[in-house]
């Protein structure tokens, strides 16, 4: 019985949240405001300052 | 390395080694009738000797400059140094036992030898002792780049790259005396096994806490899979080693689960470590190292992240393709077997993200074998994610399963992908960690660069042909129905295949001191010191305009 609800679990539930969890993903990744954010965090990697800012 | 501590941390280290001693001692102790009670004794020999080591720089004096001033590198440095020796260890017992397979003879007839020991001894020393070093010392270097903000104390941090090297020692010790739990990548006992969970719960406290401190807005991605790694790790490792040891003074214990969940278990934990450690932290690794030597940043920041979540979430249901025609529920396989097709598009999305930040700097490419090193890795991620892919795909696997084409697979992921990009990121940070100009020999990086890509063509061509060919073997009837050959007649045809691999795993074991040589060389050898120069020997000052002759004239 328990095999059987998590077969039912498994095949609904389960497969809505991942396909829900990357639509909400691809959203806030490409949200248009995030850009700003994730283009200064890449090439904030690239300074040569090798030392922590106070 | 104690001179860096203050005096409040040099006695918590002294109160720490203390209680290791005594349970090492409490060990010894428990279980003097077995071989538990060598590693009882070897826990105690190394605590004393590392408390004699504390002793000795105890009374140095504090550290005056403001710390807040620099990073703290002494763990990274340690545990890159760790990480190449233990390269070089598991690498030469894992040729050695290429050899074995190939001549069997060469166990040299003692049970510590065999290949049934040694085995994990290898997988174990590459694993955990090589790739867990890079990438605890790796992160550390990332987490505080990123963050721009220093580790906030000193000594958990050394706390976490000595404990975990005692739990890989405790680990391949214990397999040549015999101790094992059968679980693949999981063989510990459970006493060593509660000691990781120790180190690693310390370092998930020292990342985060790090990243608590960040003066960086934003978590940059390496971090993520660097988190990922830690998180996820700490989870398997506990799940997959629920036991009940059969006494405090053996080293045998009997695993929760049982017949079909205990296989399940240990795949949902293989395949995890492969994704998690294999793949997440090595994949930190290379969206920090990689954009920094190429002096680019990433192709796609967004695209990082969408494949972060997508290998996260989708990996951790692949396990069950190690089970294919197995007791578990067919549904359970196809499962597994979906998910690891789908995981295709983030990891090639990881890859093509690679190398498209590349465009631009192919000609450092070229020039600069550390580079190098790392594109080779990402191609060789790109091909292992799609051999991966395909092999779980139940029809392939019926071919593939139990046959050598496995042990091609391992290492084309292992040898292209995972150490590439470790050889690439050390020969990248250990310059700047030990503040040199550049390696003590750029050209034996080009040595090591083409040693380790022709070795590991040569293994992985062998194994793709070995494993095909046992596969059909296995699988040929004769006229009357029955099998037409014999295991031992596969076995045979194996032979030059078994020589091969052995030599491409010797040139990559070459390849692999080559770079200790070569990282030893760098920080035992301090840069000249350059003579500063006098007055005179600077040019004449020039009078704008009176001495420059004029293009025109």
């Amino acid at each position: 019985m328990l095999h059987d609800n998590l077969v039912w679990l498994a095949k609904s539930a389960g497969l809505f949240y991942l396909v829900a969890l990357s639509i909400v993903i691809v959203a806030w990744v490409y949200w248009p405001s995030n850009k700003k954010r994730y283009d200064r965090a890449a090439a904030a990697i690239l300074q040569d300052d090798d030392r922590p800012l106070p | 390395m104690i001179e860096q501590l203050t005096t409040i941390e040099r006695q918590r280290a002294l109160v720490l080694l203390l209680a290791v001693t005594f349970g090492g001692l409490f060990v010894l102790i428990a279980g003097k009738d077995e071989v538990l009670g060598i590693h009882g004794a070897l826990i105690m020999l190394l605590s004393i000797a590392a408390i004699f080591y504390v002793l000795a720089g105890y009374f140095a004096p504090e550290p005056t400059a403001p710390r807040e001033d620099s990073y703290y590198d002494e763990p990274a440095k340690a545990g890159i140094l760790l990480a190449m020796g233990w390269a070089a260890f598991g690498l030469f017992i894992g040729d050695w036992v290429a050899w074995q397979l190939a001549y069997p003879s060469l166990n040299f007839e003692a049970g510590w030898t065999s290949f049934g020991r040694l085995r994990p001894v290898h997988t174990t020393s590459v694993i955990f002792g090589f790739g867990g070093n890079a990438l605890i010392a790796t992160s550390f270097y990332v987490m505080q780049r990123t963050s721009r903000a220093r580790i906030p104390d000193q000594l958990s941090p050394l706390f976490v790259v000595f404990g975990y090297n005692l739990f890989c020692l405790l680990a391949v010790t214990g397999y040549m005396m015999g101790i094992t739990q059968s679980k693949e990548y999981a063989e510990p006992e459970w006493y060593a096994d509660l000691w990781l969970v120790v180190v690693w719960v310390t370092y998930l406290i020292v990342y985060l806490r790090t990243l608590a401190h960040r003066k960086e807005p934003h978590i940059y991605v390496a971090n993520w899979y660097y988190l990922a790694f830690v998180l996820v790790v700490a989870m398997l490792h506990i799940v997959n080693n629920l036991a009940v040891p059969v006494s405090f003074g053996s080293a045998k214990s009997y695993s929760l689960f049982s017949g079909v969940q205990d296989a399940m278990t240990q795949w949902w934990y293989g395949h995890n470590a492969v994704a998690f450690f294999l793949t997440a932290g090595f994949l930190g690794m290379m969206y920090y190292f990689l954009p920094k030597r190429a002096g680019r940043p990433l192709f796609s920041y967004r695209l990082s992240i969408i494949s972060f979540w997508g290998i996260t979430f989708l990996y951790m249901w692949a396990g069950s393709h190690h089970l294919h025609y197995t007791a578990l529920p067919q549904w359970v396989q196809t499962l597994g077997m979906t998910f690891s097709v789908i995981l295709l598009v983030p990891s090639w999305t990881a890859a093509a993200n690679a190398l498209l930040t590349l465009n631009g700097a192919w000609h450092r490419v070229r020039d600069d074998a550390t580079l190098r090193f790392m594109m080779v890795a990402a191609v060789f991620y790109g091909i292992t994610t799609f051999e991966g892919s395909f092999l779980a795909i139940r029809a392939v696997n019926s071919l593939s399963h139990y046959t050598d084409w496995t042990i091609g697979h391992v290492h084309a992921g292992a040898l292209g992908w995972v150490a590439m990009i470790t050889f690439g990121s050390i020969y990248a940070a250990v310059p700047w960690l030990w503040k040199r100009e550049s390696m003590y020999s750029p050209r034996l990086v080009e040595w090591h660069f083409w040693l380790a890509l022709a070795g590991t063509i040569i293994y992985v061509l062998a194994m793709w042909n070995s494993g095909i060919i046992q596969g059909l073997m296995w699988r040929t009837y004769n006229a009357q129905g029955t099998l037409a050959y014999s295991f031992i007649d596969s076995l045979i045809e194996m032979h030059p295949y078994y020589i091969a691999r052995a030599v491409g795993g010797l040139l990559f074991l070459i390849g692999g001191l080559i770079g200790c040589y070569n990282v030893w060389m760098t920080v035992r050898i301090a840069p000249p010191q350059l003579v500063p120069e006098s007055a005179a020997d600077y040019p004449e000052p020039t009078v704008p305009g009176a001495a420059a002759p004029q293009a025109a004239e």
